[in-house]
């Protein structure tokens, strides 16, 4: 074993990742069978029960929209998977790697394919937590581990919002499963919850696709293997949100609540993102802020409500899909290559890297927006949707216009940053990545451009499957190289020119944009260190002041809330303080011994000796048995005198062996001791009370009437309360005793061990 | 009887929670066989004390004509007195073992598991 | 503890102690008793043995650790309503057969079965703490 990893190694790929290739590469193939069947807008489902009660079924559906996630899902994770067993070769944990690699895959399915809300969530969770495993894939850094934990946190918080959400939907009528909802076109935007429900999962959805406020986990998310990156974070999980917003689309869409706020957010989001990405040298952390660009924009086209920004939203989702992972990818090979990412070390690479080159630069015209590429065409029918937007057309319009001038900027420093120029002299050695780490990025590049030569292709097989899946047509937007001289055209000449004109004046315009983003004083990340912070101040505050180790403290408190609560629970449900006295008639000898019972009480609470205090704990546990016997319960006078006799035996044996109770000398009682009394007088009234309030009420005696008139009838004895044990409610004193044996068996352990 | 049975049990409880606020292990044993007596008793005042006649059946008939005492909570209780004891027993036999390992009977000395609050300056950590 | 009183009383007592605690056992399904008493009385009695002669003759005369007592008891208990289950009813239903020719005055059912695993799960457990306490 080791040999042949020292083998794999020497010839630079880990043979774990090239089986794991196998799983996405079936996936895609099997995906590919049911291309026709989707494209003819059929639909595959299949189901299993798992809680039929609570309407959760194992509930998959492949429809359109589920389709194009999926081929990008598997597609993508198939060239990732290859890039990284080329990548990851080497590294001590390979099998660890792949492994979360595939399991977030299928849970990425997961989401896409759930025709079940609450299966929707639970893959949704399962993406959360892999994210945090890969993030965090370099446990090792502690920066690492921060940047894992809060992708977690953020995206985990956003997950609650979701399940409440969903929860709320139920609440509302809406149905779990989602085809079932649309089909019974049940009308939950009219419904008083329906801004709760919309702002839950709108909240889920900004999380997880990195909106403002909630994007800086994203960039942070970078610590991940770039492999990592280009697949979660670019190219798949951080479009969870975006499918769940299309998937949500015909339910909850369409109201000027969802259009208004989806604009706006992702409108921002877009431009905030786009102005980051001119800021950091660090190649990874640039695309890092286009991806948070690309996501805005995507969730701005959702806020539409017509087929022209629907359709703008799915084909950019490909589009991005396609050009941010396949640069990921090739920023990984020149990470892996050079050993840096910082731009200011990279210069003059094409001659080293020429295939690399070659991938940026399809992939870089295609982010840019250059004709006969695919973004070209990505970007006419961006500036399409955005004219059609129902609410704010202008500032969608707008910041689409600047957005995209930025990208083209962005894409030209990435393009000819690392590629022209002067070689270093440091990178005097460097030759072009081994060929599966040329593959992935160099397939994707090339689709970049293929997909603009022949986009009615991408538009009739990919994108108008998925946008029919979601959404009512009424006139398709095709895709075409060219769609005459009209405004889309106009915009994209001058994103160009804008973007040509941001190129240029780079020099002066970075440190200013960075300059700028310092000057800001309130970020997400600073919101996020400010929350955290005071929730760990809490919670130290909360434990040191409940949980401070001292026995005393616990029951007090423990007590103390069980007297508050039963109080209020009484006095808030009882209807005043008429409580009836029942004690007319009773004999002398029952008030005798009841005297004689609180006396002992006394005299245990007030006793210096041990063997007083037992004697007077025996007074009161036989005075009970006498209680017992005197109203008809012979069996538990019995049981009562037996067990007092079993532990005068045992208190004899054990309590000499314990000191003696003498306590402090006696003094001036102490503040605590008086606060002591007063809790445990108070919870005596409490009790009484209870009790007095208990036996006011009327008594259902149905069981009871049950036992009596069966105990012979049908269970052969006359002694109802030994047959209510061992026949009625014997599951019951199975359990107990099984309690008394644990009881034995622990008491047993505890002595056993100190003999050895 | 009820309303007498209630004054009793919240003397019994209140007795009880003071010793067992006490400190002291010994006295938290007798707060403990108070506090189990004194439910005992609350759940038998619930049953209602109507009669005193035991729930069986005579020899000569089929299920009870008369009024019989509630079997119900009576056999709730049998059940809670024996395992009340057998718990105790295991109890005893804890705070024996914990007086000969740490030699007191003072709760506010076993701070083994969780030391107090301001008494480890890094928390949760012990040297 | 020497006391010679004590210890010939003692061998009077249990025997005649653990005869009353058998009796209690079986009728308790008709008359007060049971298992639960039933265990409580024979443990007065290994008790008052043990504190006569001291624990090790105890447990010689028991032939048998309390601890297994406790296993078989719960044993017992559960198998108890395992003879339901195979007849196609519901776990621990009680099954009941009553010889015929004795008009009813006889009645062996799994609740008595069960009522004697409760038995020997009570015995056990407090004969393994006390034992264990005294061994000391």
């Amino acid at each position: 074993m080791q040999q042949s990893n020292d083998s794999a190694h020497a010839a630079g790929y880990s043979i774990i990742g090239l089986v794991s290739t196998a799983l996405p590469l079936l996936l895609f193939a099997g995906l590919c069978f049911m291309w026709p069947q989707v494209v003819r807008g059929g639909v595959y489902a299949v189901q299993w029960p798992w809680m039929p009660s609570l309407d959760i079924v194992l509930h998959f559906r492949l429809d359109g929209l589920s389709f194009l996630f999926g081929l990008i899902v598997t597609g993508i994770g198939f060239l990732v998977t290859l890039f990284a067993a080329s990548y990851m070769a080497g590294h001590p944990h390979t099998g660890r790697f792949f492994v979360y690699l595939n399991t977030f895959m299928l849970a990425m399915l997961g989401i896409v394919m759930a025709d079940n809300l609450l299966l929707l969530f639970v893959f949704w969770e399962i993406t959360t937590i892999f994210s945090y495993l890969l993030i965090g894939f370099d446990h090792e850094s502690a920066a690492t581990r921060d940047n894992a934990k809060q992708a977690l946190l953020v995206t985990g918080a956003g997950g609650l919002s979701l399940l409440i959400g969903i929860l709320l939907i139920k609440t509302a009528g809406g149905s779990l499963t989602l085809s079932e909802w649309i089909a019974s076109d049940h009308q939950i935007r009219q419904h008083p919850l329906y801004l709760a429900i919309f702002t839950t999962i709108l909240l889920g959805a900004m999380t997880k696709s990195a909106q403002v406020p909630f994007h800086f986990w994203l960039p942070n998310a970078m610590s991940a293997p770039t492999p990592i990156s280009a697949f979660l974070h670019a190219a798949t999980m951080v479009k969870a949100g975006i499918y769940l917003l299309m998937r949500m689309h015909p339910l909850l869409g369409g109201t000027p609540e969802w259009m208004g706020s989806l604009v706006v957010i992702g409108g921002v989001t877009a431009i905030w993102g786009a102005v980051q990405a001119l800021s950091p040298s660090d190649l990874k952390r640039m695309l890092a802020y286009t991806t948070v660009m690309g996501l805005g924009m995507l969730t701005m086209f959702l806020g539409g409500n017509n087929t022209a920004s629907l359709t703008a939203a799915t084909t950019f989702l490909l589009v991005h899909a396609l050009y941010k992972a396949a640069l990921f990818l090739a920023v990984g090979s020149i990470d892996h290559q050079t050993g840096t990412r910082r731009l200011e070390r990279l210069g003059g690479l094409w001659r080293a890297m020429p295939l690399t080159a070659l991938t940026v630069a399809t992939a870089t015209m295609s982010m840019a927006g250059f004709p006969l590429f695919f973004g070209f065409i990505g970007k006419e029918i961006m500036y399409q949707g955005a004219l059609t937007e129902e609410m704010f057309p202008q500032f969608a319009t707008t910041i689409t216009l600047l957005s995209n001038s930025l990208m083209t900027a962005v894409a030209g420093i990435i393009l000819l940053g690392p590629f022209t120029g002067k070689r270093p002299d440091h990178l005097e050695n460097v030759v072009d990545a081994p060929l599966p780490m040329r593959f992935g990025p160099g397939i994707m590049g090339g689709l970049c451009l293929l997909f603009g030569l022949v986009p009615w292709w991408v538009s009739a097989y990919l994108i108008q499957p998925a946008v029919h899946a979601f959404s009512v047509v009424e006139k398709e937007v095709q895709l075409a190289i060219f769609h005459g001289f009209n405004t889309p055209l106009l915009l994209s000449v001058i994103t160009l020119t804008l973007g040509g004109l941001i190129y240029f004046s780079r020099k002066t315009l970075r440190p200013a944009v960075t300059a700028a983003l310092d000057a800001i004083p309130l970020t997400g990340q600073r919101g996020y260190d400010i929350t955290l912070k005071g929730l760990l101040a809490t919670a130290h505050a909360v434990v040191d002041g409940l949980q401070n180790g001292s026995l005393h403290r616990y029951l007090r408190i423990t007590i103390g809330v069980f007297a508050i609560t039963t109080a209020a629970v009484w006095w808030f449900n009882a209807d005043g303080w008429t409580l009836r006295l029942r004690s007319a008639d009773l004999p002398l000898s029952h008030w005798l011994l009841v005297a004689v019972m609180a006396v002992a009480v006394l005299v245990v609470v007030r006793a210096q000796s041990r063997i007083l205090a037992v004697c007077a704990l025996g007074m009161v546990g036989g005075g009970a048995a006498l209680v017992f016997l005197v109203y008809g319960a012979p069996d538990l006078a019995l049981t009562q005198l037996l067990v007092e006799t079993l532990t005068l035996i045992i208190v004899s044996i054990v309590l000499l062996r314990l000191p003696s109770l003498a306590g402090p000398p006696p003094g001036p009682v102490s503040v605590s001791r008086w606060v002591d009394s007063l809790v445990a007088v108070g919870t005596g009234i409490v009790v009484t009370t209870l009790c007095i309030a208990i036996t006011n009420g009327t008594i259902d005696r149905q069981l009871t009437a049950f036992f009596e008139y069966n105990s012979y009838i049908a269970a052969h004895g006359r002694n109802i309360v030994n047959v209510i044990l061992v026949d009625f409610r014997s599951l019951d004193t199975l359990g107990e005793i099984t309690v008394v044996a644990t009881a034995g068996l622990a008491g047993y352990a505890l002595i056993a061990k100190r003999r050895q | 009887m009820e309303t007498v049975l209630a004054i009793l049990t919240g003397t019994m409880v209140a007795g009880s929670v003071f010793l067992m606020l006490s400190k002291n292990l010994v006295r938290f044993i007798f707060g403990l066989v108070l506090a189990s007596n004194a439910v005992n008793l609350l759940i038998f005042a619930a049953g209602r004390l109507e009669t005193s006649r035991p729930p069986l059946i005579p020899q000569d008939a089929t299920h009870a004509a008369v009024a019989v005492a509630n079997s119900l909570p009576q056999a709730l209780i049998l059940t809670a007195i024996v395992i009340g004891f057998a718990l105790l027993a295991f109890i005893f036999i804890l705070f024996s073992r914990t007086y000969q390992t740490l030699g007191t009977v003072d709760t506010e000395a076993m701070t083994d598991a969780e030391p107090f609050a301001g008494e480890d300056s890094a928390k949760g950590r012990r040297p | 503890m020497q006391s010679y009183i004590l210890k010939t009383a003692t061998r009077l007592l249990v025997g005649l102690i653990l005869v009353f605690s058998v009796y209690l056992l079986f009728r308790g399904h008709n008359a007060p008793g049971g298992g639960f008493s039933a265990a409580l009385v024979a443990a007065t009695a290994f008790a008052l043995f043990a504190i006569a002669e001291g624990p090790g003759p105890v447990r010689q005369a028991l032939r048998i650790e309390p601890r297994v007592l406790i296993a078989w008891g719960l044993l017992l208990a559960i198998c108890s309503g395992l003879i339901a289950v195979v007849t196609g009813r519901p776990y621990l239903t009680g099954l009941w057969w009553t010889p015929p020719g004795l008009d009813g005055a006889l009645a062996v059912g799994t609740p008595l079965f069960f009522d004697i695993g409760v038995f020997l799960v009570v015995l056990g457990t407090i004969l393994t703490l006390l034992l264990n306490l005294e061994e000391r």
